[in-house]
């Protein structure tokens, strides 16, 4: 009789890696998209150059690609980073870039007025974005920023290939361990469907906190 | 270690023989994932509760779960159900499955995006629900989507290293058995980002011009 409690333990145990990855992606991510996103549209030359180029070279190719480079050839440049920074460095930089689109787009969508009206009452560049354009770009950047959490959870699988143990990585080796594949397999797919479930569930939920008091303006 | 351009010579012509599989399996699903994703998109707009709904939650379950785990249930499940496939097969079953649900979503923004005037008037003319389809609807909703599917199609092509994991002998296989039997792992992998961003951005420039030809006709 096979112990399936004690592999279906070591599948969660690689789902607390998925999860802890998907958010230290995440963070990573938004935080890139906001810096990139805002570079693309920066009055200085240099900075919208150089999001450009970050942002083309992350879409360019994919995360499998990145993050091999990363972990096998940074090593002879001297920079050694263990699976799991690996893989939270690539997945946000690489989901960081498509957010940054989003960032840009959102931000360019607000209307021209709101921007004329900002400098009518003399605010600062700082001030307009903050108070103005960002509270109204915000809600429609949130269902993108939904779906490109998902892609960051479903990229999180490619790291297992690098052998750090999140879920897939698990499902393998219970895979070897008991010859069965339909059941580690089949297992993680739901596990995978009930964490993208979530992400859009929470992503949702912030959507209606966020765009409370909005009714009526657009 | 140096960069050494002798040795990207040397296997450049091994990293080609990849690039050109690599190329080969992201046509033929592409084609699986456009004709797949239109079948989709059409059943998911069945009046039939019993068809769409269950096509609906298939599509929501293969875009939640990764391609990667995909490919691993296609490779080593269906074997044990007496389904042998080669890792080329399993390869574009699992990326043409994958997008079809991608391209789906098109197709089905493409089609509501059909004048509502059209359907009627094909039940004014008396068409039939097929000839509806065929002449009326579907030719009116491609053009517009032509570079989103295109979006897509750069998409796979960038996806297309996942397959090494279930052994299809494509670029990024080739660059690590070179790497692993060389022990240089700059040059190979380098090479491969290069080859896939170059590759990539070529495209970009084409998807520009798809949209230009064809995105949203001045009407």
């Amino acid at each position: 009789m096979t112990d399936w409690l004690g592999y279906l333990s070591l599948i969660l145990q690689g789902a607390a890696v998925t999860a802890k990855l998907t958010l230290m992606g995440s963070v990573f991510a938004l935080i890139m998209a906001f810096v990139a996103g805002l570079g693309r549209l920066a009055p200085i030359a240099l900075l919208r150059w150089l999001a450009t180029v970050y942002i083309e070279f992350f879409r360019g190719t994919s995360v499998f690609v990145q993050l091999f480079w990363v972990y096998f050839v940074l090593p002879f440049a001297g920079i050694t980073l263990s699976p799991l920074m690996a893989g939270v460095l690539v997945l946000g930089l690489n989901v960081g870039a498509y957010g940054a689109e989003v960032v840009r787009g959102a931000v360019l969508s607000v209307p021209k007025d709101q921007y004329e009206a900002c400098i009518a009452v003399n605010l600062t560049r700082w001030q307009r974005m903050w108070h103005v354009i960002l509270p109204q770009a915000l809600p429609l950047m949130l269902p993108t920023f939904g779906n490109n959490a998902i892609e960051l959870l479903k990229g999180t699988a490619v790291v297992s290939l690098i052998s750090l143990s999140d879920m897939t990585f698990q499902a393998q080796v219970v895979r070897a361990q008991t010859g069965s594949t339909l059941v580690p397999f089949a297992t993680i797919l739901v596990l995978y469907f009930a964490m993208s479930l979530l992400i859009s569930a929470a992503v949702r939920a912030v959507e209606r906190r966020m765009t409370r008091g909005l009714d009526g303006v657009r | 270690m140096e960069w050494d351009w002798d040795f990207v010579y040397q296997i450049m012509p091994t990293l080609l023989a990849g690039l050109k599989l690599t190329l080969i399996i992201t046509l033929v699903a592409a084609i699986l994932a456009a004709l797949l994703g239109l079948v989709f998109a059409i059943l998911r707009r069945s009046s039939n509760p019993l068809i769409a709904q269950p096509i609906g939650f298939f599509l929501e379950f293969i875009r939640g779960t990764p391609l990667l785990v995909q490919l691993y249930f296609i490779f080593y499940v269906l074997p044990d159900l007496g389904i042998v496939l080669s890792p080329f097969v399993a390869g574009v079953i699992g990326m043409g499955l994958h997008y079809a649900t991608y391209t789906a979503e098109v197709y089905r923004g493409g089609i509501e995006n059909v004048a509502r005037g059209q359907w009627e008037a094909a039940r004014a003319t008396n068409l039939t629900m097929r000839q509806t389809w065929v002449h009326v609807i579907i030719p009116q909703a491609i053009p517009p989507m032509i570079p989103a599917l295109a979006n897509y199609l750069i998409a796979m092509f960038k996806e297309t290293p996942l397959l090494s994991a279930i052994t299809v002998l494509e670029l990024m296989n080739q660059a690590k058995s070179v790497a692993n039997s060389s022990y240089r792992y700059i040059e190979p992998m380098t090479m491969v980002g290069a080859l896939f961003l170059a590759i990539s951005l070529i495209s970009v420039v084409v998807l520009r011009f798809l949209e230009h030809r064809f995105g949203r006709p001045v009407r």
